[in-house]
This record gives structure tokens, C-alpha cells and sequence, in this order.
């Protein structure tokens, strides 16, 4: 059916809620990308069958969704009404629970939710510190309904903002999001009611608007759980940015590492095109729009707004020159305005509920909310939701449960291979658009890894620029040659044949690259080395004088000791050395040979009785 | 010797019938704009890889020089010119999975199948490669073979994990 005006919406909606609401019970089975690795199709497809062996199907209603955040504890279940929150639930606790929980209406508290922090099972999801410190605008839906349902999507109140917004001319709505305060969420932080305006006041008859899923950070995930939990927010968040600016046709680049994100948005886009919600005269207006996903094909520079615009036109994605920006001529030369997923996620509840509401949440000029992926060296990884301006212990110790194994903090990289690391001493730190810059890591566009003590930093720094220079387009020399220069001055200095004026050809280097390289990615690939020497200094001296890498991750720098105490001299190291550089007879305690050891650890995998350690 | 040839002539079958579906596929973008990748992933998808051949059937028929298509091709990391093995491993190095040991699967495959990264078994059955990240980085580290995530995965796990599939031929 087509939906015409906001009338036919509330009578979907009212359905929609009829129907679930005869319902006992409902069981929402995560269908995140973390709980599909974890089979999460195993149990809902036994959950459904279970269900009707039991009769059941009258009273339970077993829904599928998106991403419910607690990524490493999947398959992750929710049932309400008592909203008894259950982990790591496989086809044979599945059935436990359906039998105790469902039908005896006694919860399992031992399948729940384990709170590392606090040391204790929480059944209720609204008790659980992880999700009762959040607050949700861009997962409001995400992960609480079936994310192929336009009318679940409906019934939470969905395009009732693009009915709205169609009510209201262009000027108004870039008004509203202009007060809202709302920046760009891909990194760089542009306020998107100056970009909007800057489109909307763009001549020309043909304009496009594009959403940036080329979710590339390597550890950032955010983007990939929005759009395959709720889909149907993506569409009404460009379908209003389309109308704004007076663009008829919105892309969304999307990379080709996301199979189950870009078969959800097409069905999506879909469903929307069946109910006019794409199309001609969109809700009963005069208003045309339709979307089209273009995939990606494993390039990260096509993050890069002008390298994506030259990947959506199908050419290799390389930057173009600034200006003219894409507002001026972008995608096939029209005027252009592209926005990261997460930014069109806000827009909704923005035209609903207004700008001064949204702009409530937030602190100075960093308004609303920030999805991070918590992934690393933390208890609780997975995608959360907090307030601009929580401080990052908060953000790591009560949501984030902590440091696993009871390791000791190290740094939290924030923005990936374009971004910098926080240290202990700044974990208070506000997380903010400013605050970060000032602390020399930039917001980016979620993704925040945990390092513990078992990480080396001058082995992380030499990691991004690896990421860098297999990335690098090769377009512009600084970055082409630049990090490759940078690279190899790392690898030195992780192998221990670094010098001490190493530390300032890199800083010397870095900042030409960042003053002289030609787009976003170049200008900021120094970033990790340059926020790694500034805060573990130290480290890197390590590395070059004392020839040791104190965290026991470089291999060049590692030795081998067998400790005398536990050696049973059963000889099984010194059999399997490849080089013969261990010593000692049947039952007699065993050494290493420091100067002929190639520190390739088979003896550590070979020990029986962890005799031998790495230092 | 009417086997072989009844071989081949499968054979050519197939490779017609997929030049078909490209050609098919190629008609289906014709009229939007700068379809081009799309239309190589589509390739991909029938060939398995896309040789020579391929992008030259494409450049024709999308009316680009077989240069400006092997640009494009070689530029992105999932276009492969080589023939794809039975069964692809992908160990990712994103962030979150090398903090957590995906150096240490990288280096545990390569002892184990006697091959280095990017290299195929002497059967053409296994072949290891680094993959950037695949967004399951509350799983780290993962070891994705074909389209099978494999979670939180130590260096002891690897060769039960090969098991699975050569297992699974037998």
C-alpha cells in the first residue's frame, strides 16, 4: 500500500501495535554482526521451531533484529515484558530459557548478563550499567525491532519526521538542523546545517546527496550496526537532506566488506519504493527522490569525500583537488553534499522533537550523542551511545566493564589510523570535538580501541602506517613516499636498529606530511606517530638504547629464558629448535643460547610445562 | 576420448552461459552513470576472478578502452586477476584484532600450510590472506574463511579450524 500522509501512517502503526500487543511474551533474538558470527541463525531458527513444538506460537512473539550493542557476548536474547537481558544464548540454552523463563516464569539469572564490574549477574536490561548510562538518538531503534519491518520501523514513530519536514520549505528545516549544533559524526566534525546551507543555496536543477558508509577505520563498526539494524532511519534521514537541498537522487557508498548491510538497505529501499516513501510524490507531496547503493570494492581512501565521489562514478578513488568543493560541482559534477550515516541518523529525531531538545544533550559546541565501537583490550566491546563530553573512564570503566584480565590500562586510540591516543593521565578528559584535538587525537568517527599494558606503541604506530601505506592512493608524493620513508624508520626502530635522531626525522617528516599532503588521508596518517612519541617517549628510547621492547610484543627485541625451576629437561625444546641453540641433557635443566637464537618461540609452543618465557 | 570431449564441451557451456549473465548484467546499468565497478563486482561474482578476458568483455561492451578498465580493476583491493582457491582465509589486521594476536594466526597459517600470504596450497585448496577490517571487532581476532567468521580465535584453534574444512571433502 501507499502511504500518502501522516494519517495512513498512524493506521500502520496502530496495527502494527495491535498485532505484537496480543503477545504474552516477545523474544527479540540480536541479529547484529557480532551475534551472526556468534549463529545467532541457529538459535532463532531453534527458538521459532521450539516455540511451536510447544505450542507456543499464539503467545510468543520471536522477533529478529539489529544490533543490541554486547557484541562479544553473542548470541545476545531480550525478552520482554520483563526485559530479562540473556547472553551467549546457544539452541540448547535457548530451549532452558523458553522452558523456565517463558513458560515457568522463572528467569535464569546465570544465563544473564555478567556485569564484569561490579562482579555480578544483572537479569534486567535497565539495570545492566552498559546500557542505563546511554542515551539513544541514533540507536533509538536499532536493535529493538525487526529491522526488515517498515511497520515496526513505523509504529516508533518513523517518517513522521519526513512528513513533517515535507510540510516545512528547505530554509526552515536547514534552520533547524543549523540550531541543533549537530557536526558531521565521519570525523571531521563540519557543522551539517552550514554544509546543508551551502547545498540548498547551490544553483542547478540536478543536485545529489550521499551518505559515507565506507565505514574504513580498522575498528570502527558503528556505521555497519546502524544500517543493518535500521535501515529504514537511513532513508528518512537523506530523504529529508534531499529535500533541503533540492537533490532528486541520494547515493549511499557503502564498502564491499558489509555483505549483510548492503543486502538490508536494498531490501529497505525496496520495501520504501512499494509504500511511496521513495519515488514520485513521496508522501503525497510534489517531492521526487530516490536512493541507489553504490558497493565500494576494499579501497580506504574512498572514505575520502572527493575519492568517493570518484568511486561512486566508477573510476579508481583517487582525491580530487579542493576547491571546488562538492557542494560547487561534486558526483557527475552536480552540487554535491555528503554526509557520514551516523550524521543522517540524528536528523529524524532533530525535525521531530526540535533543535533546542537535541542541542540539550552535548557539552560547549559538541551537541547530542556519539556512537562509539568499544572493541580492544575491554570487557564489554561492542557499539554504545553516550552524551558528547562523558569523560573516557567513564566511557571504558563502567560501560566499557573495565580492562580485560585485569590488565593494566594503557591508552585508548581514538580515531583510528587518523587519530591519536589518550593516556591514563587524561582518561578524564571530556569526550568532545575539542577536547580530543587539544589532546592531539581527533573524534574520528567512533572507532576507540583499548590497549592494556601488553601493547607496544611503537609497534601500534608502525601498524597504522602500514595500514597507511597499503592504502596510500599514490596520488600525491607526501603520502605516497612521505609515510613510506615513515615506515621504514619504524621498522627499524622495532627491530632495534633505531638511532635516537630516528625520533625527530619521524616528527620532522610527519609534519611535512601533514602541511603538504593532498587530502584528509595523508594530512592526518602522521597522526599516530606523532601522538605516540608525544605521550610514550620513553618507549621508542627503549627501543633504540636499552634495545628492548618493554611490552614483549617486538619479536626482534624479545629473549627467551627457560626458568631453571621448571624445567624438567625432557628436551623436547632443544629437539625442536630449529637453529640447535638450546642446551643441556635428558633431565638436566636446559639454557638458550642468547647470540644464536632467531626468537622464533617454537620452544614456547613445544614446552609442556611453560618453562620457558618471553621478556 | 568422447569423454574429453564431452568435457569441453561442458565446459565451453559454461563459459558462454556466464558471458551471458555478464552481458545480461552489463544491459541491466546501461543508462546510469559510472556503473563500472559495479558491474566488475558483478563479473567477479560469476567468474570467480576476473581475467583478461573478462575486462576485455566488459570494456567493450560498456564502450571503455580494456586500459581504463584494468585501471579501475587493479586499483581496488577486491578485484583479483588470479584464480580463487577452494577455500579463501582471511585473517583480519584491523586495530582491534591485531591488539588481540592476529600477528601471531597470520604467522601459526603460514607454518601450518607451508605457504606465505597471498600465496595458494600446491592442491589449490587453502589460500591465506590479510584482510582489512571486517566490523566483527567485538570478536577480535577473527579469522574469516570464505563467509565464516571465526571469533576470538588462538593460534591452538587454527588447525581444528583447517580440519573443518578439508574434513568436510572427504
Amino acid at each position: 500500500m501507499r502511504i500518502n500522509d501522516v494519517k495512513d501512517l498512524k493506521k500502520i502503526a496502530d496495527r502494527y501495535l495491535a498485532e505484537v500487543g496480543k503477545y504474552e511474551h516477545t523474544i527479540y533474538v540480536c541479529g547484529g554482526g557480532g551475534c551472526l558470527s556468534s549463529k545467532c541463525q541457529d538459535t532463532k531458527a531453534f527458538i521459532d521451531s521450539y516455540i511451536k513444538y510447544r505450542g507456543l506460537s499464539e503467545k510468543v512473539n520471536v522477533v529478529f533484529t539489529g544490533c543490541m550493542g554486547t557484541c562479544a557476548m553473542g548470541p545476545v536474547v531480550l525478552i520482554e515484558p520483563e526485559r530479562t537481558y540473556y547472553v551467549h544464548v546457544t539452541p540448547e540454552r535457548a530451549k532452558d530459557i523458553i522452558d523456565s523463563h517463558v513458560i515457568a516464569g522463572d528467569v535464569i539469572e546465570e544465563y544473564t548478563f555478567f556485569d564484569n564490574a561490579l562482579g555480578k549477574h544483572i537479569p534486567c536490561i535497565d539495570d545492566i550499567p552498559f546500557f542505563s548510562e546511554q542515551v539513544q538518538i541514533v540507536l533509538n531503534k536499532c536493535g529493538k525491532i525487526p529491522f526488515d519491518s517498515i511497520e515496526a520501523y513505523v509504529a516508533k514513530g518513523g517518517f513522521t519526521a519526513e512528513a513533517k519536514a515535507l510540510g516545512m520549505t528547505p530554509e526552515e528545516i536547514v534552520d533547524e538542523v543549523t540550531r541543533s549544533g549537530l557536526r558531521g559524526r565521519g570525523g571531521a566534525g563540519f557543522p551539517t546545517g552550514i554544509k546543508w546551507s551551502a547545498g540548498m543555496k547551490a544553483p542547478g536543477e540536478n543536485k545529489c546527496i550521499v551518505c559515507n558508509a565506507d565505514e574504513g577505520d580498522p575498528g570502527a563498526f558503528m556505521d555497519r550496526s546502524a544500517i543493518e539494524g535500521d535501515p529504514f532511519c537511513l532513508i528518512e534521514g537523506m530523504t529529508i537532506g534531499g529535500y533541503a537541498i533540492g537533490a532528486k537522487q541520494g547515493y549511499v557508498y557503502c564498502r564491499a566488506e558489509y555483505p549483510i548491510a548492503i543486502e538490508r538497505f536494498n531490501k529497505a529501499v525496496e520495501i520504501a519504493r512499494e509504500y511511496g516513501l521513495l519515488g514520485r510524490n513521496i508522501l503525497g507531496s510534489h517531492f521526487d527522490f530516490d536512493i541507489e547503493l553504490r558497493i565500494g570494492a576494499g579501497a580506504f581512501v574512498c572514505g575520502e569525500e572527493t575519492a568517493l565521489m570518484e568511486s561512486i562514478e566508477g573510476d579508481r578513488g583517487e582525491p580530487r583537488q579542493k576547491p571546488p568543493f562538492p557542494f560547487e560541482s561534486g558526483l557527475f559534477g552536480y552540487p554535491t553534499i555528503i554526509n557520514n550515516v551516523e550524521t543522517y541518523y540524528n536528523i529524524a529525531e532533530i525535525i521531530n522533537k526540535g533543535a533546542d531538545w537535541f542541542a540539550s544533550y552535548g557539552v560547549g559546541r559538541s551537541k547530542g550523542t556519539k556512537v562509539f565501537a568499544l572493541a580492544g583490550d575491554v570487557v564489554n566491546t561492542g557499539i554504545v551511545e553516550v552524551p558528547m563530553g562523558m569523560p573516557l573512564r567513564k566511557l571504558i570503566y563502567e560501560i566499557g566493564g573495565g580492562i580485560t584480565d585485569g590488565k593494566a590500562f594503557k591508552a585508548a586510540q581514538i580515531g583510528g589510523p587518523s587519530g591519536g591516543c589518550i593516556t591514563e593521565q587524561n582518561l578524564d578528559t571530556p569526550v568532545d570535538y575539542e577536547s580530543l584535538t587539544a589532546l592531539g587525537a581527533i573524534m574520528g568517527s567512533g572507532g576507540l580501541i583499548v590497549m592494556s599494558e601488553d601493547t607496544c606503541m611503537v609497534d601500534t604506530a608502525r601498524f597504522f602506517l602500514q595500514f597507511i601505506q597499503d592504502e596510500s592512493c599514490g596520488k600525491c608524493t607526501p603520502c605516497r613516499v612521505g609515510t613510506k620513508r615513515m615506515l621504514e624508520i619504524l621498522e627499524r626502530i622495532v627491530s632495534g636498529k633505531g638511532t635516537l635522531e630516528d625520533i625527530d626525522t619521524l616528527n620532522g617528516l610527519a609534519n611535512v606530511i601533514k602541511d603538504t599532503a593532498m587530502c584528509g588521508l595523508g594530512q592526518t596518517a602522521p597522526n599516530p606517530v606523532l601522538s605516540t612519541i608525544a605521550n610514550f617517549r620513553e618507549e621508542y628510547e627503549a627501543h633504540i638504547v636499552d634495545k628492548v621492547c618493554p611490552a614483549h610484543i617486538c619479536s626482534a627485541l624479545a629473549k627467551y629464558y627457560i626458568v631453571p625451576e621448571l624445567c624438567k629437561g625432557c628436551t623436547l625444546c632443544a629437539r625442536n629448535c630449529p637453529v640447535y641453540c638450546i642446551n643441556g641433557k635428558a633431565k638436566t635443566i636446559h639454557t638458550i643460547d642468547q647470540d644464536k637464537c632467531i626468537k622464533c618461540g617454537t620452544c614456547i609452543s613445544n614446552c609442556s610445562f611453560g618453562a620457558i618465557v618471553r621478556k | 576420448m568422447s569423454d574429453v570431449v564431452k568435457t569441453l564441451t561442458a565446459e565451453e557451456l559454461e563459459r558462454r552461459a556466464n558471458y551471458e549473465k555478464l552481458a545480461n548484467v552489463i544491459d541491466l546499468y546501461s543508462g546510469k552513470e559510472g556503473c563500472l565497478i559495479q558491474v566488475l563486482h558483478a563479473a567477479q561474482d560469476i567468474f570467480g576472478y576476473l581475467p583478461y578476458e573478462v575486462q576485455q568483455f566488459v570494456a567493450d561492451n560498456m564502450g571503455f578502452s580494456v586500459s581504463h578498465v584494468s585501471s579501475v580493476s587493479s586499483f581496488y583491493s577486491f578485484f583479483s586477476t588470479t584464480p580463487k582457491t577452494k577455500h579463501e582465509i582471511k585473517v583480519c589486521l584491523g586495530t582491534a584484532c591485531y591488539v588481540r594476536g592476529g600477528k601471531a594466526l597470520v604467522e601459526k597459517l603460514q607454518e601450518l600450510l607451508g605457504i606465505g600470504i597471498g600465496e595458494a596450497t600446491s592442491d589449490n585448496f587453502f589460500s591465506i590472506h590479510i584482510t582489512r577490517c571486517v566490523g566483527a571487532c567485538g570478536l577480535a581476532p577473527v579469522v574469516v574463511v570464505d563467509e565464516d567468521v571465526h571469533k576470538q580465535v588462538k593460534p591452538g584453534d587454527l588447525a581444528g579450524i583447517l580440519e573443518q574444512y578439508r574434513g568436510a571433502e572427504v
